[in-house]
């Protein structure tokens, strides 16, 4: 099957959240809380068990922050003025998926479509994917007991759907097909901005050559990721494994010599 | 500082609840405990063995019900053994104990009962091989996440953990095993203690900025109580503890620093997790994916 993803253009995204409501309507995901966070238009925070969408918005001084993107709101007055960057924030479904390498029952698996889903039959709440995410993607839901998040609509692609969020992107912010023609887009859209004079515009997680093998669900953004809550080079943490395996051999042999010494006939 | 989202977190803090750490010594002092009682049974030192064979029946019945209570659902806890991953830490820890806890059990059944001594002998030498590596894998465990302050600690965690499970065996051994038979104790009270807390030095050396949790704040109080109560049971131990209330006073003191190790690195974690500047600061500085 082919490898389908989302690449999210956050140059167009005016910060309806109709991606966060149609999330949660199709999944059946419940309240994450109704919280005034006093983070300009976002009370929603972050990704979580509850939340498998999260439109950012970030207010930057437009003197501070560069030339603004064509596409973006009049700001409010001068130089003086408002940027908003805004981002809908998705799970990455992750070529090298930490979550999915820790978990200890399968109950995160790699679909047809790669991309990484829980099975919550299967899922027994033990918690290991939740720090091994790079992104802090996912996360136990308290009183289910299980993990949760983004599925990429799995069932809807079955049925030959576009996933909820996509469908309801009112400015084509969020675009859902097959990885490779997403790419090819992306690079093309990265150009006509660097040509309209957007020079902080860059692609977050396109190329298979960052720390995680590239994200299934990549973005265009017009700042350093972590403006957006973003880690700016995400590695798989499972790619240490074989050296960590080894330090623990070295540990367990130190241990049993420990022990040995300890018995050893004293003269 | 680098920029960040509102000052929040971009990683998950662990779910896990105090189960978590209390299990990491429990299983440290069973898996080294089950080590110490296979060199005592090699060496022909019976008193000894029997309190050891003790110390890791009883870390491995507390340990279970830890990890059970600790799952979001403990009715699923046998989906555990639903497949093999070596790319899962967990995973591999849990084959690990289904055949590290039967012989652990079986070995202090045994023992206690007079019955089967050669199923006994066998299964404490079993028990025993796979004691290092019970005692240890937990840190790889938790190396194996996106955390800075346990990923970043991969070299350094695991000798911490094995330092502090032979202290804590050690300590077990010392608080019940008569005084003639725990000249062994006594001597990994001390290699331990020296192995746990140059460990922990070395890696808050070169860890720099990321350590930052071991030495300050809650975790770091953590560390510094561990570090007192281990050194301190350690020289009771070398100096006084062939008086049985000096080798009993020992042992708890290394047992308690054993405790508060693992409660100290996981509330390291904790705090590591949630510090923004900690995931991004070194990822800056091209210690990422470079």
């Amino acid at each position: 099957m082919t490898r389908m993803g989302f690449f999210t253009d956050t140059s167009v995204c005016i910060g309806c959240k109709a991606c966060e409501v149609a999330c949660k309507e199709w999944n059946d995901v419940p309240d994450d809380g109704l919280d005034f966070l006093a983070m300009s238009y976002d009370n929603t925070g972050a990704l979580g068990a509850d939340t498998w969408r999260h439109v950012a918005f970030v207010e930057k001084t437009a003197s501070r922050g560069g030339s603004a993107p064509p596409t973006s709101p009049p700001s409010t007055g001068g130089d003086s003025g408002v940027r908003w960057l805004m981002s809908s924030d998705v799970c990455k479904h992750c070529t090298h998926a930490a979550c999915l390498d820790v978990c200890p029952t399968g109950a995160l698996f790699r679909t047809e479509f790669d991309t990484v889903v829980v099975q919550r039959d299967v899922c027994n709440g033990c918690g290991y994917c939740v720090p091994a995410c790079p992104f802090g993607v996912i996360d136990k839901r308290e009183a289910d007991g299980r993990v949760w998040k983004c599925t990429l609509c799995y069932d809807r692609l079955k049925a030959d759907l576009t996933p909820a969020c996509a469908k309801a992107c009112p400015t084509e912010s969020i675009q859902f097909g097959p990885l490779e023609e997403l790419r090819e887009r992306a690079a093309g859209r990265l150009g006509v901005l660097r040509e309209a004079g957007v020079a902080e515009a860059r692609l977050y997680g396109a190329h298979e050559s960052d720390g995680v093998g590239g994200f299934g669900a990549f973005f265009l953004l017009l700042d350093e990721p972590e403006v957006y809550g973003l880690p700016p080079d995400p590695v798989v943490t499972t790619r240490d494994l074989p050296r960590m395996w080894r330090a623990a051999a070295g540990a367990a042999l130190a241990l049993a010599g420990a022990v040995a010494v300890a018995v050893l006939p004293r003269r | 500082m680098t920029d960040s989202y509102y000052g929040r977190p971009i990683l998950k803090a662990p779910v896990w609840k105090w189960y978590i750490p209390a299990y990491f010594f429990t299983g440290g002092l069973a898996g080294a405990s089950s080590t110490l009682a296979l060199a005592a049974q090699v060496t022909g030192n019976r008193g000894l063995r029997r309190t050891a064979l003790g110390a890791a029946a009883a870390g491995v019945a507390v340990s279970g019900p830890l990890l059970v209570v600790d799952l979001g659902r403990p009715g699923r806890f046998l989906n555990m053994l639903r497949v093999a991953k070596p790319t899962s830490p967990m995973s591999v820890g849990s084959w690990l104990l289904a055949a590290f806890v039967p012989a652990a059990f079986a070995a202090a059944f045994s023992d206690i009962t007079g019955r089967v001594p050669r199923l006994g002998r066998a299964a404490a030498a079993g028990a025993g091989a796979l004691g290092p590596v019970v005692a240890t894998y937990t840190a790889v465990l938790v190396a194996d996440t996106a955390i800075p302050a346990w990923h970043d600690a991969q070299r350094e965690l695991p000798f911490v953990f094995a330092g502090s499970s032979a202290a804590a065996a050690a300590g077990a051994a010392l608080a019940f095993t008569p005084v003639g038979s725990a000249g062994p104790a006594r001597r990994l009270a001390v290699v331990g203690a020296a192995l746990e807390v140059s460990a922990s030095r070395a890696m808050e050396r070169r860890l720099g900025p990321v350590a930052g949790p071991y030495t300050d704040g809650r975790a770091g109080r953590l560390a510094r109580a561990a570090e007192a109560c281990t050194l301190s049971g350690a020289a009771l131990a070398a100096l006084a503890g062939r008086r049985r209330p000096a080798a009993v006073a020992a042992g708890a003191l290394l047992c308690a620093g054993s405790v508060l190790t693992r409660f100290s690195v996981v509330r390291a974690g904790f705090e590591s997790a949630g510090d923004p500047q900690a995931t991004v600061g070194p990822q800056r500085s091209g210690r990422g994916s470079a």
